[in-house]
């Protein structure tokens, strides 16, 4: 490795390292504005200026090469200053730039507290102004409804373009103009309309682009920080929620490589208004057909009136997709001790089973396994609105080329290209009898769109037949890989929320005529179609609400501590940011409450002992964090299950990205973004 | 005096057939296969000896330039020669006369560049604004291709395909990595260097950009010899080169002349002399409006070369020569050069894009005389955080009038600032060139 001397202090750093890696390695804090580690080079803030010895002017670290310097006449390492007088002045120079032609509107702007350039002006700028022309004024644009533009501000560093270009893959931001008359915009003010646009405001340096909803709502030095993990897709986004007082006011993505490097969907980010509204905050009991407020005891007796007659096998329980692993535990072993089979947590119909061994429905490939593969085929399932992360990393290792790409199923945009083989389970049958594949290491990713349907077991036979036959497993290597769309699910299959001996599953259980009492864990994605009693324990006025026969409120995912287990297997724990509104308890407290009522205590008095029961029972989800890699051995069984399958192509689960769960369809923000998207929204420039 | 024998541009003034057959006349095309036949080292040799220096401006070495290029493609890539003919410097003018009278010699030098650096492709990227330019260009390299001069099998005995590609009169796509930035079909934006065209250009493969000039020159220097050419011009800055002199000179033209010609002679010889005698001379930009001005003492007898000019803290840059004299305003003159780069400037890096319109502002008040003395440090100080912080130079273009200015004439500007000062409201201040 190349030596150099930054400083003073000679380091040994990679060629490939830029002057800007090489310095922070050296200790040394170099400033700057248009470099960020996930986007392309640009070099044009001209912040990270330093001074390299034998080059007449200062040189733009973040885009020099290591490789690029040039040793000294007698062979000594090239030196490098970021300290010197000249360095000094370049980056007065530079901030002294910046600063003539922004706004000097820090105390209405939503970016104060923490902005780039408040704070680099604070260290490597001078104290007042020698300008003394009109500073420019630029138009604000119109991108959308969650990023709000004040254009003003802007400083040119194009990280916004870079992106939207590069990471979302959508090449809908731009430039136009040139010189100080540059502008950043949609050229014709349309709505940006990738699922990710949230990260924007994050890479803005500046006040330019903001959070439109959440415009003039608080300050940052005023909110409490909670790190914990998003619920909105089955990919565990690592967020941090902003609360001030009882309300959650922001949602931030939090850095975590191997899951959402530092983007989150703009579901994750903007939900939180859904948060406030159509929230369940008393219990309810359905009198004479009208759902009456009630107390909690009288909501309890209403449901244990109704359990002293029932028979114990025709009790169910239906977990929804929002649910931690501890309430799915909770529900599980309460339904146990009633004595009843009928329990699942697959409200979308689909046919992943524990009993197929845990690699048969995990994302074994892993997240940051994806940079390592070489060719992945996408079969029913279409990630971007699925898994926006996820999606962009994939769009990650196919811009690194050498990626192949197959699709069967919809023939979505998803951002890069790929090969289309065909719609449905026919064209999947074609590689259940392939050659061995050249690619070393292959993902076969199959969504819920290829499992949640009545030949679901075939597909899922079909799928693991061709994983074999065309080598996406190999030694150290497992391509089957599932996507799942629901946060609670791989936490519940894991604590075995499926349906016992004779049980029923979910689709079962909402269509059986004898079913007398049901229970809904948050399900609102089901429609309860026959007479059972109905408790409904959620935190929305959504469906299941509407269908209830007793509502208990519960807490929603930034109101309780839980745990998610991600669609890779990895557990990470949520905590409580906020505390749920009016009478509404966390869940497992509901739970517990509701068990003693109706004779069967769980054996349990808080939310510890709970967890030391399900980390005793399921030892891997005390691994938070960590991926404990699933048994390869048993999809050799599962391709040996057979089946007919239709010939119904696949179709993603997912029809409305921003309204896929109660908490978005109690959000005003996402309801926009749906009209949005669906081309129901008239548009600035039309 | 150049003698009308040495000269590489014969059709300069356009008197003659521009087509094949006059140039073939002039003594273009005449063999061009024995040049191919001495190899690309003899020629890459031959150009390093003759001591050309690229008339785009910076006055690389060319020869070295070339020899920057992949003799051999290792990775498959291939190698492109492109033609900077986006000849948009205020006052430059001469890369239009030679394409639209002498295209000849333009399209034979791609060819032989084309051979000396592996390329089978060449580009010429041409000025949006010279449309007649472009398709006299285009015929002639229409010409060629019907007499069998260029495309596959050709007499020459190397592949070579020429296109013109025309710009669309961004100044800044004039750069280098800008020009191949819209070659690719980009908004003209300049790229960071390293790495380097001849390393990765166009399309991500090795490329070499030259100038007009530069290029048009090489088959008479490989015919006549090394020697011949280096024999013109002080050591280091040998050859003929294209002067293109404008402003108050009684005949203003276009002239090809042995390099480091003093000025007097240059301006008496071609031009008949400053406007009013040579008293009467205020100041000269010598090479294009990006180069810093020179008072009339400085240069009247300093050769014209890129040394000389140097020296003068000026340039040869183009060799595009501004005459001034004393009825001009320089303070006014700065500033619309200044207004010029203000406008051209492309936007992508910071100093560039708030800085020069900071010294426009400050120096059209200046020249009104509406300002304060210390503004005139102020102006300096800013035009030094512009000069050398920027991407491409366009940076330095700007800031080096300005500094230029400022050096020789800041007395000029204090008194404007005084005549202001003694009657803010009244038209007391006459304006030249008006």
């Amino acid at each position: 490795m190349p030596k150099l001397i930054v400083d003073g202090k000679e380091i040994e750093v990679p060629a490939e390292f830029t002057l800007l890696q090489a310095c922070e390695q050296a200790g040394a804090e170099i400033p700057r504005f248009c470099f960020h580690e996930r986007l392309s080079i640009a070099g044009n803030c001209r912040m990270c200026l330093v001074e390299l010895k034998g080059s007449p002017k200062p040189v733009a670290s973040c885009a020099w090469a290591v490789r690029d310097c040039r040793p000294g006449p007698n062979g000594e390492p090239p030196v490098v200053n970021t300290k010197t007088p000249m360095v000094k002045k370049a980056r007065e120079g530079v901030m002294e730039f910046l600063l003539i032609n922004h706004p000097l509107d820090c105390p209405i702007c939503d970016q104060g507290g923490e902005c780039d350039l408040q704070d680099q002006a604070m260290a490597y700028g001078v104290d007042k102004s020698r300008y003394e022309e009109n500073k420019r004024a630029v138009e604000d644009k119109y991108i959308g409804p969650l990023v709000k533009t004040i254009m003003t501000r802007c400083i040119h560093c194009t990280r916004c373009i870079r992106f939207a270009t590069e990471v979302a893959g959508v090449s809908e931001l731009g430039a136009i103009g040139r010189g100080e008359d540059m502008e950043i915009t949609t050229y014709l003010e349309k709505a940006m309309s990738s699922e990710l646009q949230g990260n924007v405001i994050d890479l803005c340096p500046v006040g330019a682009l903001t959070s439109k909803p959440y415009a003039f709502q608080a300050r940052p030095w005023e909110l409490t920080k909670t790190e914990s993990i998003d619920a909105m897709d089955a990919a565990g986004s690592n967020i941090r929620v902003d609360v001030r007082g009882r309300e959650v006011q922001r949602v931030m993505p939090r850095l975590h490589e191997d899951v959402n490097e530092e983007w989150i969907s703009d579901k994750s980010r903007f939900i939180w208004d859904g948060l406030r509204t159509q929230r369940l905050d008393k219990p309810y009991v359905r009198i004479k057909g009208k759902l009456i407020r009630a107390s909690w005891s009288d909501a309890f007796a209403a449901i244990a009136d109704k359990m002293r007659s029932a028979n114990a096998k025709k009790v169910g329980a239906i977990i929804g997709d929002l649910a931690t692993a501890e309430e799915s535990f909770a529900l599980k072993k309460l339904m146990d001790q009633i004595g009843s089979p009928n329990i699942d947590c697959r409200q979308d119909g689909s046919v992943l089973h524990p009993k197929y061994g845990r690699a048969s429905y995990l994302f074994n490939a892993t997240i940051a396994g994806i940079e390592e593969a070489d060719g992945m085929m996408i079969i029913g399932a279409n990630p971007r609105k699925e898994a926006p992360v996820i999606n962009a990393r994939i769009r990650k290792r196919w811009r690194a080329g050498g990626f192949k790409i197959g699709v069967i199923g919809e023939q979505a945009d998803l951002t890069y290209d790929y090969a289309y083989l065909g719609a449905g389970p026919d064209t999947l049958a074609d590689f259940t009898k392939h050659k061995k594949a050249q690619l070393k290491k292959q993902i076969w990713l199959i969504g819920q769109g290829a499992l949640a349907r009545p030949d679901g077991e075939a597909v899922l036979s079909m799928f693991a037949k061709s994983v074999h036959s065309v080598g996406g497993i190999a030694d150290g290597w497992n391509g089957f890989s599932v996507l799942h769309t629901a946060a609670s699910r791989v936490g519940a299959l894991d604590v075995g929320a499926v349906p016992g001996e004779g049980g029923l599953t979910a689709p079962q259980m909402a269509k059986s005529k004898s079913l007398e009492v049901l229970f809904l864990l948050g399900a609102d994605e089901i429609e309860v179609e026959n007479d059972a009693f109905v408790v409904y324990i959620g935190t929305h006025g959504d469906r299941g609400a509407h269908r209830a026969d007793v509502i208990l409120p519960a807490a929603a995912y930034t109101e309780k501590s839980g745990i998610f287990v991600n669609t890779e297997g990895r557990p990470q724990l949520a905590k409580r940011a906020a505390f749920a509104p009016g009478d509404a308890r966390e869940d497992w407290a509901i739970l517990r409450a509701l068990s003693d009522v109706i004779g069967h205590k769980l054996p349990l008095d808080s939310l510890s002992q709970l967890r030391q029961q399900m980390f005793a029972a399921h030892p891997h989800l005390a691994k938070l964090d960590q991926i404990v890699p699933a048994d390869a051995s048993v999809l050799a069984k599962l391709s040996k299950l057979g089946g007919e399958a239709k010939k119904t192509g696949f179709k993603s689960p997912v029809t409305d990205f921003y309204l896929t769960n109660p908490i978005a369809r109690a959000s005003a923000i996402m309801a926009e973004c749906s009209r949005l998207a669906a081309g129901k929204l008239p548009q600035a420039a039309e | 005096m150049l003698a009308d024998k040495d000269r590489i541009f014969k059709n300069l003034y356009g008197v003659h057939d521009w087509g094949l057959k006059g140039a073939m006349d002039r003594g273009a095309w005449d063999d061009t296969k024995a040049l191919i036949t001495k190899g690309r080292d003899w020629i890459v040799n031959e150009m390093k000896a003759s001591g050309l220096r690229g008339r785009g401006g910076a006055g690389f070495p060319t020869g070295l330039k070339w020899s920057f290029m992949p003799k051999e493609s290792t990775d498959g890539r291939p190698s492109y020669l492109v033609v900077n003919a986006d000849e948009s410097e205020p006052g430059t003018c001469k890369d239009r006369e030679i394409m639209r009278h002498d295209p000849h010699l333009l399209i034979e030098g791609c060819l032989i560049a084309g051979f000396a650096m592996n390329a089978h492709a060449g580009y010429i990227y041409i000025r949006g604004e010279y449309i007649h330019e472009r398709d006299r260009l285009e015929a002639a390299i229409e010409q060629a291709y019907e007499a069998g001069l260029l495309g596959k099998n050709n007499k020459c005995g190397w592949d070579f395909e020429l296109y013109v590609h025309h710009g669309a009169g961004a100044y800044i796509c004039g750069e280098e990595t800008a020009l191949l930035e819209s070659l690719e079909g980009k908004k003209g934006m300049p790229r960071l260097k390293p790495p380097f065209p001849a390393n990765v250009g166009l399309y991500g493969c090795p490329t070499t950009v030259n100038n007009v000039e530069s290029i048009a020159v090489a088959p008479d220097i490989l015919r006549r010899g090394a020697g011949w050419f280096a024999s013109f011009g002080r050591p280091n800055n040998a050859g003929t080169k294209l002067f293109c002199v404008s402003g108050h000179v009684n005949q203003p033209c276009n002239v090809e002349e042995a390099m480091s010609i003093p000025f007097r002679e240059l301006i008496d010889k071609h031009c008949g002399g400053v406007r009013g005698g040579w008293d009467n001379l205020l100041a000269c930009i010598p090479g294009g409006s990006s180069v810093p001005i020179v008072p009339a003492a400085q240069i009247i007898d300093c050769p014209m070369d890129f040394d000389a000019l140097k020296e003068l803290k000026s340039g040869l840059g183009t060799a595009a020569v501004i005459v001034m004299d004393k009825s001009t305003d320089v303070v006014r003159a700065i500033a619309r050069i200044s207004y010029f780069y203000k406008h051209e400037s492309c936007g992508q890096c910071t100093p560039c894009r708030e800085g020069t319109g900071w010294m426009w502002r400050v120096l059209t008040r200046m020249a009104e005389g509406r300002a304060q003395k210390k503004e005139i440090d102020l102006l300096l100080d800013v035009a030094g955080q512009v000069e050398g912080h920027t991407i491409c130079a366009l940076g330095d273009a700007a800031a080096w009038p300005v500094q230029g200015l400022i050096r020789h004439f800041r007395s000029e500007i204090e008194k404007r600032i005084d005549d202001y000062a003694a009657n803010p409201h009244g038209d007391s201040v006459l304006q030249a060139a008006e």
